[in-house]
């Protein structure tokens, strides 16, 4: 027999085909099927309902996840958008059924921002929704995709109808934006995304997440830009008859924080301010930032745009938090 | 044709047609010309995708959307385009060093059927919202790509015999790479495809290892495998080094296919597995210098050649980049620097680097080195003059622009920001990256022209 790579094909490709099965193995199933051993769902983590697994099925289809990782890295940089990813995470992730595979959500881009804990950033369903007919009604420098095709338009929309309050600037001519079952399915999804705390470690207690390094101002500013600007705009100016102005705003400016408190902690529903009636609820922050975290982000807000108005501290917010919803309204 | 061209040397007429196989000839150009057409319609989408950036409510059609055009993009210019480029050339190189007609042609026209049919059908389910899971190179469901698989396995089938065949004692070196491209691709695509063992997180590690051993076991050592044909050939020299190419081979296939968790650095799959990757990511200067080395010490004296061939120019700036891309990739891999680099649009140049400034230039070199050889048509030159530079300016352009933005929104992301400032920060580079991809686009349109030019049914209308 002849052993000379150079001469006998046989053994060449045989070394090369076998070679590379074995390196295959070693490197990639035999990894797999460990991870695959020690993958244990978190303990607080639930399965996807069925009307967010049929939004996960459209997050695939449509790529969402081409500009959104859902992995976030233990590095700094990443803390605004949870805390660090683990194995757990993805436990629950399956083959989608007979022809499509497991979803591979991680992500190798981040042209938008990490979803990981988005619901907990974004915990408006009302907000979700006109982000998705167009995203720049609600983030003007936005480059993500309008879904308008997962919204009807109706003159007269049903009892039933998800009526999606659209700013007048980006509203359609004609008629009410109403929520299609693929739009509804697929912010459900959305708001399913919500990391749970790894059991043992710090992340079980509410500590401060938005932030990051540096001081309390710029952890204000910060927290306020990934939590709050989304509604209330980059620069206090709100979303025309939609999400109100902080700029100015009678509660932001009152010399007496306590009700500036008992909004971001309780959240707000139906309030008028200034003539005009906000029908879409405010989610409550109570569970998602620190006293230190609500006090510096308020505080951002009481000081910026031209307010300017007294600081309050984390014990301030502390006393309301212990007041309850009831003692401070 | 004396026509005064300051800016570019007189290139060189052929002398010959050096082979009269009709029938071969009229398969490689099949496949080339199906390969120009899945370019133009490729970056059709690049550059939609990528005006897109600037102007994002440009096509609210679900089938128009970003998130199924990005995939159709990659799919068609990797099976479609840059596959069936390679496989036109192979289809030439494997018989031709083995001495021996190819073995079956009928196969390999059934094997450009079933591609074309795989890589369509692909792209009308992806508009069609039907996407495998998302992961990047295997978002056509199973029996899309089983078909492409079907296909390469009949080619290698076909080459596997044509080689077994040979005349000559000696398996040329080409031969290697080719026939490795072949095998390895095929256990890659099977081995992403199954699914026992790729649930929850485990898919990762398999995506990691897919992704990157498409590149590095694919198109790489084909291109490989066919510029150490037609350098040579095309320099009328021989390789420098015969051993510095068997060198390369092994240790591209032990040292590639460790790295592929590099995509996935500072996630959660296994820490070790990450650092693995890290070090074999190092360990790849050893088949690059050696590659990249070979190369340009053959096309050493040879300058004044090259300069008057329009193919060559090709062959030298793939070499060029297939270095310096990859030597890119090996720093993304660091931890300090994919710290910075990871998620942001620096990634981006580094695909269109290595798969354009390398793949497709070696393609393109072959492509020009070759058809006109077989058929006796010559392209303008001065068109593929244009090609060359359009392109080149064009991924020059889109590479550097997205090379600085891509670090700026890195490291806009660590210096806090809000996010959004990310995305603004990127505006002006991503326009920058539309003005490259037009001009890349552009040279395509040529290039599929050039092709036409270069086809065998005009010649033989000629001669009737
Ligand atoms: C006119 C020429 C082209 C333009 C304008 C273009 C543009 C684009 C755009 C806009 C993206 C998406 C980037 C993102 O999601 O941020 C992309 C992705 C990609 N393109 Fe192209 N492209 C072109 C040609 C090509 C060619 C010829 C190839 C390969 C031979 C190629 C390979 C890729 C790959 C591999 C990706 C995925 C990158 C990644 O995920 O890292 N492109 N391209
Ligand atoms: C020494 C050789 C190479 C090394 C070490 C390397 C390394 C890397 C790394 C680390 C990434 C991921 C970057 C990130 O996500 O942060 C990457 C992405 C990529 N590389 Fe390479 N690379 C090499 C050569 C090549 C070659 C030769 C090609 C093409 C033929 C290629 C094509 C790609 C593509 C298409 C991607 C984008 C995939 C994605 O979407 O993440 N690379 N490479």
């Amino acid at each position: 027999m002849n052993l000379n790579f150079h001469e006998n094909h046989r053994l060449l490709y045989g070394t090369v085909f076998f070679g590379f099965v074995v390196l295959t193995v070693i490197i990639a199933i035999g990894p797999a099927l460990w991870v695959q051993d020690h993958n244990r769902p978190l303990q607080r983590s639930r399965p996807l309902t069925e009307q967010e697994q049929r939004g996960l099925d459209i997050y695939v289809s449509e790529g969402c996840l081409y500009c959104h990782s859902q992995q976030v890295r233990p590095l700094d940089v990443d803390s605004p958008f949870g805390r660090p990813s683990a194995p757990g995470d993805y436990a629950r992730l399956k083959p989608q059924d007979l022809w499509r595979m497991t979803p591979g959500l991680l992500g190798t881009e981040r042209t938008g921002p990490d979803l990981s804990d988005v619901a907990a950033r974004q915990s408006s369903a009302t907000w979700n929704y006109i982000h998705l007919f167009e995203p720049r009604a609600v983030v003007k420098d936005s480059v993500m995709q309008a879904y308008a095709w997962m919204f009807e338009i109706k003159a007269s929309p049903g009892p039933d109808d998800i009526v999606v309050p659209v700013p007048p600037d980006y509203a359609p001519p004609g008629g009410h934006v109403v929520a299609t079952q693929k739009a509804k399915d697929l912010i459900a999804y959305l708001l399913s995304l919500k990391q749970v705390p790894i059991p043992g470690s710090t992340t079980e207690t509410a500590q401060p997440r938005g932030g990051g390094a540096g001081t309390t101002s710029e952890m204000g500013a910060r927290i306020y830009a990934s939590r709050c600007a989304g509604c209330h705009g980059q620069y206090g100016g709100g979303t025309p008859g939609v999400f109100p102005p902080l700029k100015g705003d009678p509660v932001v400016t009152a010399p007496d924080p306590s009700r500036h408190i008992a909004t971001v902690l309780f959240g707000l529903r139906g309030k008028t301010i200034n003539g005009v009636s906000y029908a879409v609820a405010m989610p409550a922050h109570k569970s998602l930032l620190s006293d230190a975290e609500i006090a510096a982000v308020i505080n951002h807000e009481r000081t910026s745009w031209g307010n300017n108005a007294p600081a309050v501290t984390s014990e301030d917010v502390e006393k309301i938090r212990k007041e309850g919803k009831e003692g401070s309204d | 044709m004396p026509v005064n061209r300051p800016l570019a040397a007189k290139k060189t007429h052929i002398d010959r047609i050096i082979d009269e196989d009709y029938g071969l000839t009229r398969l490689i150009y099949a496949y080339a010309a199906c390969a120009s057409y899945w370019l133009v319609f490729g970056s059709i989408l690049g550059e939609y995708l990528g005006i897109r950036f600037a102007f994002p409510d440009f096509g609210v059609h679900p089938w128009l959307s970003f998130g199924r055009l990005r995939p159709a993009h990659t799919n068609v210019v990797f099976w479609g385009w840059a596959s069936l480029g390679m496989i036109a050339l192979a289809l030439y190189v494997v018989p031709r060093t083995s001495q021996r007609k190819l073995y079956n042609e009928r196969l390999a026209w059934v094997s450009l059927g079933m591609i074309n049919i795989s890589v369509f059908a692909g792209v009308v389910l992806l508009m069609n919202g039907v996407s495998n899971g998302g992961q990047e190179y295997r978002e056509f469901i199973w029996p899309v790509m089983g078909l492409f698989v079907v296909a390469l396995l009949l080619l290698t089938y076909t080459l596997f015999q044509t080689v077994a065949k040979r005349i000559i004692p000696e398996i040329y070196i080409s031969n290697w790479y080719i026939m490795a491209a072949f095998l390895w691709t095929i256990v890659l695509a099977v081995t992403a495809y199954l699914p026992w063992y790729q649930y929850g997180l485990s898919e990762t590690v398999i995506q990691g290892y897919y992704m990157h051993m498409g590149v590095g076991m694919w198109f790489t050592p084909m291109v490989l495998g066919l510029t150490y044909y037609f350098l040579p050939k095309l320099l009328n020299k021989p390789i420098y080094s015969y051993s510095l190419g068997v060198l390369a081979f092994w240790t591209q296939m032990v040292f590639y296919s460790l790295i592929g968790a590099h995509h996935f650095v500072f996630s959660p799959i296994p820490w070790w597995l990450q650092t693995v990757a890290i070090i074999f990511s190092v360990g790849m200067f050893i088949p690059l210098v050696a590659g990249t080395g070979n190369f340009l010490l053959t096309m050493r004296g040879s300058e004044g050649t090259i300069a008057r061939s329009y193919s060559l120019p090709f062959i030298f700036v793939g070499v060029i980049f297939y270095f310096l891309a990859s030597g890119q990739g090996t720093f993304e891999a660091f931890r300090s620097l994919n710290r910075i680099w990871h998620f942001t649009n620096f990634t981006i140049a580094h695909s269109h680097m290595t798969m354009y400034g390398f793949v497709s230039f070696l393609i393109w070199g072959g492509t020009y080195g070759l058809l006109p050889r077989l058929t006796g048509r010559e392209p303008r030159h001065v068109l593929v003059g244009v090609h060359f530079w359009f392109a080149l300016v064009g991924i020059l352009i889109y590479g550097f622009s997205l090379m600085i933005g891509g670090t700026e929104q890195g490291e806009n992301w660590i210096s806090g920001a809000p996010f959004i400032d990310s995305v603004k920060v990127l505006s002006s580079y991503w326009l920058w990256r539309a003005i490259g991809g037009s001009l890349m686009l552009l040279s395509h349109l040529i290039f599929a022209y050039n092709v036409h030019a270069m086809g065998p049914q005009a010649a033989a209308k000629v001669a009737a």
